[in-house]
């Protein structure tokens, strides 16, 4: 039997902890010092964008520094999003069944923008 | 369910605002700006891949008067969800919770990032004037 005073059924609710906190907390503090010197890097990028043409804004995503580090970037932004914003729901969103879909949505909007981003970012940099 | 009937602890309307909790709301409401920013960045790195129509779509509605100021929203939510996040890695070794500490490094995330996104823009007409 449990060691601890809560009953099963909470747990089995999908209600008690899930014990994962503690990677939470990590995940969001890896990505955010990982987003330091890579969104500084990004805005470095965008400026150079700025006056860039079509051609010169491919060349410069296409440079495989640049591809790498923008694959990096893109990955940190959707995972440290996901966390931020997993965390905004479960604070708001108190109707069980809307709290699991609003979760669901933004995990799986987080992973197609990742995956649709590597991929434009791989057909920029091999030049298909 | 028996939570319903409890008494609530008193929400925001009842303090005087405060750097304190201005600056923890505006990190929030700056990484919400910034998650919803994110459909940009698709935008713009699938535009680049698709070919050059779809990229002077993309440069065209950025360009708008519309998309600068959504531009303009989204640098300062970066500048001052940088700033203030180093502020949260600070307070994650431990240290900057003495209250003048805290208070300082408040307004200097809320300053630092208007100095930021008033450089980053500076960079931006710079350009476009010698362009």
């Amino acid at each position: 039997m449990s060691k601890h005073l809560r009953t099963p059924l909470k747990t089995v609710r999908g209600l008690g902890s899930a014990r994962g906190g503690t990677h939470h907390f990590t995940m969001q503090r890896i990505t955010a010092v990982a987003l330091v010197p890579l969104s500084l890097w990004f805005v470095w990028i965008a400026l150079s964008l700025v006056h860039l043409d079509y051609a010169g804004a491919r060349m410069l995503i296409a440079h495989p520094v640049h591809a790498v580090l923008m694959v990096a970037f893109v990955i940190s932004v959707f995972w440290h999003a996901q966390l931020g914003l997993q965390v905004v729901i479960e604070d708001y969103v108190h109707a069980p069944g809307l709290e699991i879909a609003f979760q669901l949505a933004v995990k799986f909007l987080c992973v197609l923008g990742a995956v649709a981003c590597v991929l434009a970012i791989a057909r920029i940099a091999l030049g298909s | 369910m028996p939570q319903a009937a409890r008494p609530k602890s008193p929400h925001l309307d009842i303090y005087r605002w405060q750097i304190q909790m201005v600056s923890s709301i505006l990190h929030r409401a700056a990484g919400v700006a910034l998650a919803a920013g994110t459909v940009l960045l698709v935008c713009l790195l699938a535009s680049l891949a698709a070919g050059p129509e779809a990229y002077a779509k993309v440069q065209s509605a950025a360009g708008s008067v519309f998309g600068q100021l959504l531009l303009l929203g989204w640098t300062w939510s970066l500048a001052y969800h940088l700033l203030n996040g180093l502020r949260h890695l600070l307070e994650d070794t431990g240290h900057g919770f003495q209250i003048k500490t805290f208070v300082k490094t408040g307004w200097v995330a809320v300053a630092g990032s208007l100095v930021l996104t008033a450089l980053v823009w500076a960079c931006v007409l710079l350009q476009r004037g010698g362009a």
